[in-house]
């Protein structure tokens, strides 16, 4: 298990049993790890995305599972016109690179790899991370004046790979939704139908939408879910098409969405009171799976706290391997990281003093 | 051998000492000083300024001979101490936050 933290990565081992974990780490100690990943093609390929106010971005690789690391490319030089986008008090501001949030590595060449960064934007490397090329047909998609930042920055956070269709990307961003390209990211276009958002002033506005994480599984990936800034939506058609399936879950917030190993209609999420208190709802931290794709979600309590809890779980926090039982994760802003080994049935926790944890990726080896 | 004192991370990331002796050609400025350690710490690149811009970082701060030379033009020299590698040019994480 990979977890990024705000003060290091860390790297959590088990067997399949996965009762015993030995934690390694702190790598990079004192700096915020936004995301650290593998390669689907070659697991012991490892990018991390390394951040400080400070000194700025970093990009590590490592080629033997985290033994030892090497620095790789972090100039993400955005091509062409720069342009604007929508600042917090609707003034337009020029994008800036901020830092990578995230790191989708190809599903069959160890060297290529996506990076969402903010200012929202794109980046592609082709040589193992030493150079990244801006793919700028989303940025300058048009809509970008309409862009805004989300709590947390203007970022592009979720990037899904189509393994079917190989030339289909689509991401999201908050707050400007989803795009998706047919054409390996050339050209792309809003896939926001169906969504809802009351805080903007056309609440169904073709982009705008504060998306906070959309999932697929792998054999039906033109079927997605959403954890929107408000509701847990679903889309049957590659995202042209959204409808809500928050059903009975105890409030409409919440950042990840999973989709289990061996299930794709058994989706988890963990609901958070509101936008601006950011806790579980009644001190009880409580995953909730549906197993029916949406509207029915069960609580899964057992082995998580369920008084006095008050931590979120961040967008990238959650994840899932590829055992049977499918193992699910995730780790809190409370330094935890609890695992289930029985589809979500129980809990408990295999880190519990680390840093604020920002994500959890899971490889099964 | 103008020497340059970088703060702890950046030392961590770069697996060096403290004070880095480096050569430069002259003229020693901050700009010439800069570019020798990124040329000799490639992994220092976009850490001390931005790459595209070579503007400063805004929580980056550079001390040299007990002034601070943060908001210099990046083409001055700098003190001659400094170019006779008497005194080292300080890159500091400046103290932010509680």
């Amino acid at each position: 298990m990979l977890v990024g933290t705000r003060k290091g990565a860390f790297i959590l081992n088990s067997d399949e049993k996965r009762k015993s974990w030995k934690i390694d780490g702190p790598h990079f100690g004192g700096w915020e790890i936004y995301h650290l990943t593998g390669s689907p093609a070659e697991p012991n390929r490892l990018f991390a995305s390394q951040v400080s106010d400070w000194f700025g971005q970093v990009m590590q690789r490592s080629d033997d599972a985290g033994k030892t690391w090497e620095t790789v490319g972090n100039d993400f030089n955005y091509e062409g016109e720069v342009g604007t986008h929508q600042w917090y008090d609707g003034s337009q501001r020029p994008w800036g690179f901020k830092r990578v949030w995230h790191l989708e590595p190809s599903l069959d060449d160890p060297d290529t790899a996506y990076a969402g960064v903010e200012d929202a934007a794109l980046f592609r490397t082709g040589d193992g991370g030493k150079t990244w090329q801006e793919l700028p047909g989303l940025r300058q998609h048009g809509s970008g004046p309409d862009w805004m930042p989300g709590a947390g920055g203007m970022c592009l956070h979720t990037i899904l790979l189509d393994p079917k269709n190989r030339g289909r990307i689509t991401i999201a961003i908050s707050a400007a939704g989803v795009f998706r390209s047919e054409d390996h990211g050339k050209t792309w276009q809003p896939s926001n139908k169906g969504l809802v958002s009351e805080m903007m002033p056309n609440p169904t506005g073709e982009v705008g939408h504060c998306v906070h994480r959309i999932a697929a599984h792998p054999s039906r990936p033109d079927t997605l879910f959403m954890q929107k800034h408000w509701d847990v939506m679903r889309s049957d058609d590659a995202g042209a098409n959204w409808h809500e399936v928050s059903g009975n879950l105890p409030s409409d917030f919440g950042f990840p969405i999973v989709v289990h190993a061996h299930e794709p209609e058994t989706i988890y999420v963990v609901p958070i009171k509101s936008d601006s208190e950011h806790y579980p709802p009644d001190g009880k931290l409580r995953v909730y799976r549906s197993r029916s794709g949406g509207n029915e979600w069960e609580a899964l309590t057992q082995g998580l706290p369920q008084e006095h809890c008050y931590v979120n779980i961040l967008r990238d926090a959650m994840c899932v391997d590829a055992n049977d039982p499918c193992g699910i994760y995730f780790g809190t802003t409370g330094g935890q990281v609890y695992a289930s080994a029985d589809d979500g049935d129980s809990w408990r926790p295999i880190a519990e003093h680390l840093p604020a944890v920002l994500s959890v990726e899971v490889q099964t080896l | 051998m103008i020497k340059v004192l970088l703060p702890a991370p950046l030392c961590r990331l770069a697996k060096s000492e403290t004070i880095v002796e480096l050569e430069v050609v002259a003229p020693i400025t901050q700009r010439t000083v800069l570019d020798a350690l990124e040329a000799r710490y490639p992994m220092l690149r976009g850490t001390t300024r931005d790459q595209q811009t070579k503007l400063r970082r805004a929580y980056v701060r550079f001390f040299a001979c007990g002034e601070d030379l943060s908001d210099a033009a990046p083409d001055d020299p700098l003190p001659a101490d400094v170019v006779k590698g008497k005194e080292a040019f300080l890159v500091v994480g400046a103290l932010a936050g509680g």
